[in-house]
Order: C-alpha cells, then structure tokens, then sequence
C-alpha cells in the first residue's frame, strides 16, 4: 500500500509515478510530484518506481482560472 | 466617414512619464463637457499604486453614500497602473476599469488587453475618470499627438462593437500602419438593453489588417458606459517604444523579460500551450476534474466534451501569427477564428475574425447550456462581443434560463414562442440576437441577470423563488463564473467571499484544496483566501496580466519549491518584485508587494460598505454552488457523494437520496460558516466581515472618512471574543 495526497493507493511492484497519474486521471500538464519528501522531475515520471509504504505527493500547480 | 461634428475640445500641456507614472490625471464631464487635470500625489502612488487603485480612489472621491450606478455622478474609471506599457515582459498592457456595477450595485473593476491602457498612459495620462451623462450619443477622443482632448457627436446608427471600432480605427488614422497607434473602448446595442454591458477595448492587427477586440468584460462597465450615452472612447499616440515609461532601471527590465520569453519558448509546447490554443486549453483538464460547468452547474464533466478539446480549437485558431495583447507579449494568448462565416444575425453571411472564444466562453456558452458545437460557440462569442454582452454572465444567466424552462417555470408563452432548453441552439442564438436588438420584453427580463431574473420569474410567472434561490448561481448579484465550485470549501470562499462577486480573478484554490490536499484546516484555505486575493490583485494594481505568472513556471520549479510554495512560482513573484522596482525605483519585497494589494483590498471592501453592501449578508452562497440540489446531481456520482456523507461522520442508511442531500447540505452548510469566521479573522475584519479600524490603521488606510464608514457600520457585538 503506499499513500497519494494522504490517501491510500494499493502498491504493485514495479509501479510507476507515470501509472499512478493514469490510476488517478490526474490529466494535467503542470504537475509536481514528491516521493517521500523527493521531488521527481517531470521527464522522470515514466522511469521512476514507488516502492511499498512510499508516501507520495501530486501537486497540480495550478492556482488561477 | 463624413467628418464628425465636433462639441468640445479641450487642450493640454504635453508631459514626460516619469518612472511609470505620468502623474496626473484626467477628468472628463460628459455631462457639461468640462475637462480638468488633477494630480497624483505621492501619497496616492503609495497607498493606490495605480490601476484599480487609482480608480477606486478616484470614484470613492467622486461619488455619494447614495450613489446608484445610473446616476449622473458615477463613473468609469480606466487606468493601467505603473507597469503598464512595459514593452520587455510579456502581459504589461493591460488596464483596469472601475465604476459603480448595474449588477452588484457596488463597485466592480474589470481589466481588458489591448492598446488602451498604455495609450492613454502614453497620451500623459495615468487614469482617465468620465463623470456624468451626455444628452446625445458621443465620441471622446483623446489626442495624444497634438494634447488634446475632444468631444464629438457620433454619427454612428450602429453602435456596435466591431462596426464602430473598424470605422474609428479608419477615421482616426492616417495609414493602416497608424492604426496600430490607436485604440477604441466600445461597446454595442446589448450594453444598452441588458446590465451585462461589456466594454471592448482594441489594437489593430496589422497581419490580418483588422481591429481585434480584447474584453473588460465583467460587471456591466459596458451598461454605465453607454448610460453615459457614450458610443466610443478612442486614444491615439504614436512613437511608443521600449522606454515610453522613461524606467529607473531598464536593464532589470530587459534581462528580466528575456529569461521569461525564453521560458515561454522553451516550455510552453509542454505545459499549457498557450501560443497554440490559449486558456481552452482548460476545456478537457476541467472536464477530467469535474470542474466543467454543464447545464447550469448541475455536472461537472459530460462525454460530448471532447468536441470542445482544446485540440479542435487548435485547428480552427489560425496558427503560425503571434497573438500577443500588447507589445512584447510573447505568451501571446489571444487567439481568434480568422475567416469565419456567420450564419445568423445581421451580419449573417459576413466573414470575420473573432477574438477567442476563451475557456470561460467555452464553458458559459457551451456546456453550461448544454451545447457542444464549436462552430456555435464561435459565432455566439461573436455576437456577445459585437453586441458588448459579457459572455460569462451571458453563458451562466442563460443556462439559469434555460433550468428554469426545462423545470416548467418558462413557457413558450412566456419566451416568445422560443423554446429555451438545454442545447436548444437555435432558439438560444435567437434569443441572443433579440437581447442584441432589445425589442423583445422577456430579453430585456433575462438582461437583467439571474439575481433580477429570480424576483421577476417568481411575481410575473409564479415561479418557485425558493428553488431559483438554489440553482441560481449569483453572488452579490453577479454570475459565477465558468468553474463548478461544489467540492472544494475553499473555492466557495474563492468564489463568494470575494470583493465584488463570484469571479475567479481573486482565487483559483480548487487543485490546491481538494485534489492537492493541501489546505486540510479552516485556517490553512483562510490563509490561501489571503495570500492568493491580495497577490492577484497585484496584477490589476500595476496593469499586468495574470496569465504569465502561473501558464507557465520554470522548468525546476516544481524541484525547488514545494508544496504551496511552488504554487506561488516565486521566481515569477520576484520577476514582478524586481520589475516594479525597476520601472519605480522604489525598493519593496515581496511581503510589500502584498500589502500594497491588502491596502486596495480592503479599501474597496470599506467602499462596498459606504455603497450599502459589504457585510456578511451580502456575501450569499446559492445551494448548487455547494453541492447537488437534484437527485439526479447526486445520483451522476453517487459512489463519491456517499463517501462525502461517511467522511463527514453521517449515517446514510436507509435514507432516500432527497434526505442525503439535506443531510449534505446541512453539513456543507456548517462548513461554510465556519469558513467565513476563519477568513474574515485572517483578514482582520469583524464578525460582520468589516475590516477594523485597526486594520485600517495598520494598513496605513485609516483616512478619516474611511474610518467614519467602519465606525458607522461596526457594532460591539460583532467583535471577535478574545
Ligand atoms: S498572456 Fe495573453 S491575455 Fe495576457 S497579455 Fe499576453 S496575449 Fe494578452
């Protein structure tokens, strides 16, 4: 299990950061995401796995219509 | 054009903008076509920076406790603030008009691109302020080549938008290069017959050889405009350039402005697109968020959104010419349809460009009415515009029709033999057409907007004023704007604990709220209800635009801040602490930029109070706005709204979905009470949401009269108990 935005999110190994965006349908361009506090760079969403307990974070920057 | 016929002229001594400000403005009397020339004073560069500032110091000068927006003695403020006219950073044209709204009946400020601002700027001026009512339709002309100021009759039968501002940009002109030294505030026939008025404000487009329009569209400025009997305000100077803002420092500006272009340029393609689709770039995120208004707010996503995607509009935009605003605007956002063919209305036949249609045109007059045709949102965008009818208010009040019509409350008898359902597209565009005309009496009823429309419907056509109370989606007498609020608590205080009404220039807090889940407490989304209103007003202080502070970020923002701070971009807030610095010669920090806004801020809150608003009655949350009303808003997502019900400790067992939904309400309801005391406490305000004295005195703001209208409007038993 690991957590996304403080909510629970069953784990699989090999799990990426770009699948948890698909799971979630977090669709937007101007995300930032934190692994445990690490922020993972945009272009390393595809390449980066989660690891069981793992606590992650998905910011969408966006704070203006 | 026959030469006009001239009423009144009015000269004056040319004069150097220093460091952003030209340092007077002018007064215009329409009335008795007086003119004069007042001061900015040091004290007023420092408490009002400039801009809406500027025109809420102005108008609070020139008008009475009791002052209706139809009274001679309002007016209509436009100024562009110090920053405006920057050539090197992109978005630093905009201007800011001000005046009592026809809709909030309070005071209302609303911002618009193009040329206008910094013309007049240019011409000498930091604000133009017009006073009183013409007894005949006219033209103001100000001169910023010869210094002067004229009044002329309009000979124009037609006063809409895109007829008059073509003609003016013609007459005016000596060349069709020397067009693009003119601008022209308009508005149309719609301005007159509905309190949605619109003002247009243009810059002449020399690749496509048209004027483009770029919209104050909010609030009725178009309505007090022509009130005033004012068919056209036009500005021309020419020779502007890099330093027409005579800046302290211009290397900041230009080594500033180059590390944004550059970002613009290497990034935009990844993240919002904006040089090739502009803000529809949102039509598909806010549908995969539930944030997309359809059918008046009922739903948030539909499956027929994806004929809206942005990559539609991509085609039908022109691509290839840079669309910038003002000079220098390499985000260049302003797209138009170039060639399009009208197919209704009198122009019918006609092929023209139009300016947009934006996101929120998209969804006001899209989904929010249950239309999904591009091709129709364009050609309805066109007619706002021409018709100088503010589309977002044009989209939400007619999807209010259009609930109302399909709840029985309308009738074909009532409308005028037009059937006002969802997705009615013929009926719809013909109703636009007869709000165009003003000839027809349920037109005129709907111009009104939804807060009239409510009392109307319910004496008139006994409709239920207690369902319309629910579902019409107003604030302080002015429609929401085109995001669906109901699943973040912070966005209802984004929306309606604002300054003038649901617009969503003062917060977009639905990400950080509730996908992000950032602002867990009351007083966490209080804080971003602080933080964010005060430095977006920023922008309309000094004349920038928004949209280059947050459409695009430096590519390691999201490495090297986190969190809220991210959200902030602060590499873009110091891009604008170092940019007015530069153009001022001042020296403030970013934590004094945002009491320069929280000054503004609550200046205006205390002149909604002075106007007979701005307490807490008056900041009014319509029940669709904070979740369903109707079983079948409820039963669309009825797995997520049963969790929202067991997150929030209530049983729902056995309950009928009517019961959920009280049960809902009730608690959403608590919450926002409980939002409304954090953030009024994090803004320093009473119980009744009026900024103390104390406040005042810390902002510096504590003008005697000022403090005269708190003390009038506090009492004891609004203290906050310690
Ligand atoms: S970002 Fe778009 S709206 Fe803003 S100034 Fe540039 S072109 Fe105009």
């Amino acid at each position: 299990m690991i957590r996304v935005n403080g909510e629970e999110m069953e784990w699989r190994p090999g799990l990426t950061v770009k699948d948890i965006l698909e799971a979630k349908r977090f669709v937007f361009p101007m995300i930032g995401v934190w692994i445990n506090d690490k922020p993972v760079p945009r272009d390393k969403f595809e390449a980066t796995t989660v690891n069981d307990g793992d606590e992650v974070q998905v910011i969408h920057m966006i704070s203006g219509g | 054009m026959e030469k006009m016929k001239l009423l009144a002229e009015w000269k004056y001594e040319p004069k150097k903008i220093e460091r952003g400000y030209a340092g007077r403005t002018l007064y215009v009397n329409i009335g008795d076509r007086s003119f004069k020339e007042k001061p900015v004073t040091e004290d007023m560069k420092e408490k009002f920076v400039g801009g809406r500032g500027f025109g809420l110091k102005l108008l609070w000068d020139a008008v009475k406790d009791t002052t209706k927006w139809n009274d001679p003695e309002n007016e209509l403020v436009i100024s562009g603030g110090p920053l405006c006219g920057i050539t090197q950073y992109p978005g630093s044209g905009k201007c800011y008009t001000v005046f009592i709204s026809p809709l909030t009946e309070q005071t209302y400020d609303s911002n618009a691109g193009g040329y206008f601002g910094p013309l007049l700027k240019f011409s000498g001026w930091d604000a133009l302020e017009v006073q009183g009512k013409s007894d005949r339709d006219v033209i103001l002309f100000i001169d910023g080549d010869n210094y002067k100021v004229e009044v002329y009759e309009s000979p124009f039968e037609d006063i809409n938008a895109v007829t008059i501002t073509e003609a003016l940009h013609e007459y005016f002109a000596d060349s069709e290069e020397d067009k693009r030294n003119i601008s022209v505030a308009s508005t149309g026939k719609g301005a007159e017959t509905t309190n949605w008025g619109c003002l247009n404000m243009s810059f002449y487009d020399l690749r496509r050889k048209t004027p483009r329009l770029k919209q104050a569209g909010r609030g009725g400025g178009g309505t007090v405009f022509r009130d005033k009997k004012l068919a056209a305000i036009v500005v021309r100077k020419r020779g502007v350039g890099p330093v027409s803002n005579n800046p302290a420092d211009i290397s900041v500006l230009q080594r500033t402005g180059l590390k944004l272009h550059k970002e613009i340029r290497d990034l935009d393609d990844q993240q919002n697109k904006m040089r090739k689709v502009g803000t529809p770039h949102l039509n598909e995120i806010m549908n995969e968020y539930h944030l997309l208004p359809v059918r008046n707010y009922k739903f948030g996503q539909h499956p027929e959104a994806s004929k809206i995607h942005s990559k539609i509009f991509e085609k039908l935009f022109t691509q290839g010419i840079p669309d910038g605003c003002w000079y220098g605007c390499s985000m260049a956002c302003a797209k138009a349809v170039d060639g399009f063919e009208l197919k209704t209305g009198p122009l019918k036949g006609k092929k023209v460009t139009v300016d947009g249609p934006e996101y929120e045109t998209c969804a006001g007059l899209g989904s929010n009415i249950g239309i999904f045709d591009p091709e129709w949102i364009i050609e309805a965008n066109f007619y706002a515009d021409h018709y100088g009818i503010d589309t977002i208010s044009l989209g939400t009040g007619l999807a209010f029709v259009c609930e109302c019509y399909e709840l029985g409350f309308l009738n074909k008898d009532i409308t005028n033999g037009l059937e006002l359902k969802f997705g009615s597209k013929d009926d719809l565009m013909e109703l636009i057409h007869r709000m165009g005309r003003g000839d027809d009496k349920f037109a005129r009823i709907v111009g009104l907007g939804i807060h009239k429309m409510k009392k109307v419907f319910a004496e008139k056509y006994g409709a239920p004023f207690d369902v319309m109370e629910k579902i019409g989606m107003e604030g302080q007498g002015i429609e929401v704007s085109e995001y669906v609020p109901k699943e973040s608590v912070a966005q209802w205080g984004g929306y309606f604990l604002t300054l003038k009404g649901p617009q969503h220039d003062e917060a977009w807090l639905i990400f950080m709220d509730r996908v992000n889940k950032q602002l867990p407490t009351f007083e966490d989304k209080a804080e971003a209800l602080h933080y964010f209103p005060n430095f977006r007003l920023w922008f309309s202080l000094v004349g920038l635009c928004k949209l280059p502070w947050n459409d695009i970020e430096p590519a390691d923002n999201v490495i090297k801040y986190k969190g809220i701070e991210a959200a902030k971009v602060p590499e873009h807030v110091q891009n604008y602490v170092d940019l007015f610095n530069a153009v001022t010669g001042k020296n403030i920090t970013k934590e004094e930029l945002i009491v320069q806004s929280e000054r503004v801020y609550n200046f205006q809150r205390v002149f909604q109070l002075r106007l007979g608003k701005g307490t807490r009655r008056d900041h009014n949350i319509p029940l669709r706005a904070i979740g369903p009303v109707f079983p079948e808003e409820w039963e669309a997502r009825a797995e997520y709204y049963d969790n929202e019900l067991k997150a929030a400790g209530i049983d729902s067992q056995g309950l009928t979905t009517e019961e959920k939904i009280r049960k809902l309400q009730e608690y959403r309801l608590s919450q926002w009470e409980q939002l409304v005391d954090a953030v009024y406490k994090r803004r320093g305000w009473n119980k009744n949401g009026i900024p103390t004295v104390e406040t005042l005195k810390r902002l510096g703001i504590d003008y005697p009269d000022v403090v005269e209208v708190v003390r009038k409007h506090s009492k004891p038993e609004d203290n906050w108990e310690e």
